[in-house]
């Protein structure tokens, strides 16, 4: 297909989903449930202050658990596309002393950025995806910086990487032993079992994503594809 | 037209673009990232759509956070499997 034809076809079906999307926006039926009013009247038996961290792991914990399973499922595919040599490779580059010295005083900083982080998440704005994220940066820029920690420690990596869903999931299954429904936290433990799966979640959640970062093949490729445009 | 459904409109506008992107362009990390911003704005789209009905509301948000985490985990995945398509000898621009 050449290059004018495709654009037109691309500027259609753009514009007729603009138009679609547009429509459904502005003429949205009106909806029934107040969400937020629900929320707002169910959050004190939640165990949490927040309304969006009770939301993510008490009123739809489902949906987090889930999460955290395509996060493995994710991670364990690029596990298992990682290449042998490319482990050792590129490390002897990173020698550069101000990045050294930026890391040394950065990594300690982020950490405890994401601990706070972690812990207000029960009575504002945070939890457990923004400390994961911070602790991913953190290995990320630990990992420009030469220093090999994910690599080094293959079964912990591992083990910490289904942490996560393993503490979430026999969370979840417990409620089902005192007769309790599915995902049902016990009366009065609610929060303090939403925090041990939040601070689980961060370290599962920040391995993973520095995992996917440093088991990723190098970037010497063989050719570089140019764009047609 | 209230700020929030003005949010949802840009999101639509995002969403229509990033199609446009992603049916035009041959490059493989393109059609990720016009993905990627897909994404983008269908969360604008979750988030400010409830707003403008019943004012902040948390279930979207938590929703959204849930996805960003996924996105964020699948476009690594992609990258993944880009950088080894490509190191296999792959054209990332066909």
């Amino acid at each position: 297909m050449n290059r004018t034809l495709r654009i037109a076809v691309a500027g259609t079906v753009a514009l007729g989903t603009l138009y679609a999307l547009l429509v459904a926006i502005l003429w949205v039926p009106e909806i029934q449930v107040n969400l937020p009013q629900q929320v707002a009247l169910n959050l004190e038996q939640s165990g949490i202050a927040h309304p969006i961290t009770a939301v993510l792991l008490n009123f739809r914990s489902y949906d987090t658990l889930l999460e955290i399973a395509v996060l493995l499922v994710a991670v364990v595919t690029g596990l298992a596309l990682r290449e042998r040599d490319a482990l050792t490779a590129s490390t002897e580059q990173a020698r550069d002393p101000m990045l050294h010295a930026l890391t040394r005083r950065l990594l300690p900083l982020l950490l405890i950025t994401s601990v706070y982080i972690l812990w207000s998440g029960s009575y504002a704005p945070g939890g457990a995806f923004q400390a994961g994220a911070l602790v991913a940066a953190a290995g990320v820029i630990a990992r420009l910086a030469g220093y090999d920690i994910a690599s080094r420690a293959d079964v912990l990596l591992r083990l910490g990487l289904a942490l996560g869903f393993i503490l979430f999931l026999t969370v979840a299954v417990s409620a089902m032993l005192g007769g309790r429904p599915f995902l049902n936290y016990p009366e009065g433990w609610a929060g303090s079992l939403i925090f041990l799966i939040e601070a689980v979640l961060t370290f599962s959640i920040g391995l993973t994503l520095i995992s996917l970062f440093v088991h990723a093949p190098g970037d010497s490729s063989p050719r570089g594809g140019a764009d047609d445009d | 037209m209230t700020i929030d459904l003005w949010y949802a409109a840009v999101g639509a506008v995002i969403v229509a673009l990033s199609v446009f992107a992603f049916l035009t362009s041959k490059h493989l990390m393109k059609k990720l990232l016009a993905f990627n911003i897909m994404g983008s704005g269908v969360f604008l789209i979750m988030v400010g759509l409830p707003q403008h009905q019943h004012g902040v509301d948390p279930v979207p948000q938590a929703l959204v956070l849930t996805g960003i985490v996924v996105a964020v985990s699948a476009t690594a995945l992609a990258l993944v499997l880009l950088r080894r398509y490509v190191r296999a000898g792959g054209n990332p621009a066909p």
